[in-house]
């Protein structure tokens, strides 16, 4: 009982008292899983309209894999990323393990299942409704895809920031590839393990809170940049 | 009279399903062409091998060669817009039609006014009623300066006012040299738009006749005379 509330406390003197080192923390962590998504969501959307779109041989072993992907664990990316990187490993002489740069790549191929899998799912639902009448109008398939993806421009930033939520507070991978160095890699997910495993759970506790808040608020500010939904104009007179 | 499409022999098969029957159909410029039918008949099909939006599986469809490529535009029951507003929705169907930008920028305002909404211009195209998404849809139509106006049930789903509204417009726009070929299952509709008529019964092509002698006529083969009478086909 009384860790909750000491964390509460510390969380919040963390914040007010504008800890540099819990900033550096969440800025590090921000950047981090921001630069993943943005990557992620290159990759993800192109994959996901194309998969919506096309028809091929096999397409539904693939469909089926990227849907299994899904589950993809964050240890397991961040063990191949690893094993990529390192330096007796094909990209290691990139000379970038254990450093920002990795833990991007190893959360961007955390997140690319992910959009691509929803957004495949989104683009192949608007399809439905108006591919035909994109068709007629002159879309060829993937820039009819491209057309719907911003047609459900709010579907597919959900689909982002359900990325971003995954991005930002896997533990795993960043883990491995980028080694909990203080002031290098150390992002919020690493550092609540570390003081965890130190016995300083009021620190862990206040460090999680923090977290939640910070996706607390991208959520709010993604939610507030929204455009209100139009009024219903009146009928026909 | 200039033949813009030519169907010869031309059938269509959805997987087992014969969805058109081998049929002979030629379009010409300035026919206001009805397809009727009842559900199921092949109408939508129609329409969709027509525009080219479906290749035959038997036969041929030609074009007309004769001066600038055919352009041609089709409105469904339910137009698609995209989360956008109005203005941009008529910018994206001109861009995807081919429409040069400066063009683009003078037939906007010309196709909005044309329909009535300019005021509407920036509201989000998918607040608008009924009525006003399908005059939108007609606005896009218009703005390509099709050849051929397809019109799939245009007012099928719009209260009687929206109808009239609608009908006023493809009613224009034939009026303005626009071929129009459309499927209803509005008889009166047909006879007030319509100057051809053909009657498709289960994929089957029955009838093709000027609209005065498709409801005059005296000896019209029995499909189309019981449809005309609205008399269901197992009775």
């Amino acid at each position: 009982m009384n860790a909750f509330s000491d964390s509460l406390a510390l969380a919040a003197q963390l914040i007010t008292h504008a800890d540099a080192t819990l900033w550096r923390i969440v800025g590090l962590s921000l950047r981090v899983s921001a630069t993943a998504c943005a990557l992620g969501a290159l990759l993800g959307l192109l994959a996901g309209a194309w998969l919506a779109v096309v028809r091929f041989r096999g397409q539904g072993a693939v469909v089926g894999a990227l849907n299994t992907l899904l589950a993809l664990p964050s240890v397991v990316v961040g063990l191949i990323v690893y094993l990529l990187l390192s330096r007796s490993g094909p990209l290691g002489s990139w000379g970038i393990l254990f450093t920002p740069t990795a833990m991007v790549i190893a959360q961007s191929i955390l997140v690319v299942p992910l959009i691509g899998a929803l957004s495949r799912q989104v683009v192949a639902d608007a399809l439905r409704e108006g591919g035909d009448q994109l068709q007629a109008m002159g879309a060829r398939p993937l820039l009819a895809a491209a057309l719907l993806l911003i047609h459900e421009r709010r579907a597919v930033l959900t689909v982002l920031l359900t990325a971003f939520g995954r991005a930002v507070a896997e533990v795993g991978a960043v883990m491995i590839v980028g080694g909990n160095i203080d002031g290098v890699t150390r992002v919020m997910t690493t550092a609540i393990a570390l003081e965890t495993s130190k016995g300083d759970l009021p620190l862990a506790l206040a460090l999680g809170l923090v977290l939640l808040g910070v996706v607390a608020l991208v959520n709010v500010a993604v939610a507030l940049a929204q455009p209100r939904q139009g009024a219903v104009v009146g009928g026909l007179s | 009279m200039t033949a813009l499409v030519s169907l010869m022999d031309a059938s269509v098969r959805f997987g087992a399903v014969q969805a058109l029957r081998p049929l002979d159909l030629v379009l010409h410029r300035g026919d206001r062409l009805a397809l009727v039918g009842a559900n199921g008949s092949g109408k939508t099909t129609l329409l969709r091998l027509l525009n080219g939006q479906l290749a035959p599986c038997t036969g041929q469809r030609t074009l007309s060669s004769q001066g600038n490529p055919l352009v041609s535009a089709m409105l469904f029951q339910r137009p698609f817009l995209l989360n956008l507003s109005v203005r941009r929705n008529l910018q994206l169907a001109l861009w995807l039609a081919g429409v040069p930008a400066a063009e683009r920028a003078a037939r906007v305002p010309l196709a909005l006014s044309r329909v009535g909404l300019q005021a509407l211009a920036d509201r989000p195209a998918r607040s608008l009623s009924g009525g006003q998404q399908q005059r939108l849809a007609l606005a896009r139509a218009w703005g390509v300066r099709p050849d051929i106006l397809f019109l799939d049930e245009p007012t099928a789903s719009l209260d009687p006012s929206a109808k009239r509204e609608v009908e006023t417009l493809i009613e224009e726009f034939a009026h303005d040299g626009m071929t129009l070929v459309m499927s209803s299952h509005n008889l009166g509709q047909v006879k007030r738009l319509a100057s051809r008529v053909v009657h498709l019964d289960a994929g089957r092509l029955v009838v093709d006749l000027p609209t005065d002698q498709f409801f005059n006529h005296d000896a019209l083969p029995p499909e189309a005379a019981q449809f005309l009478k609205g008399e269901l086909p197992w009775t």
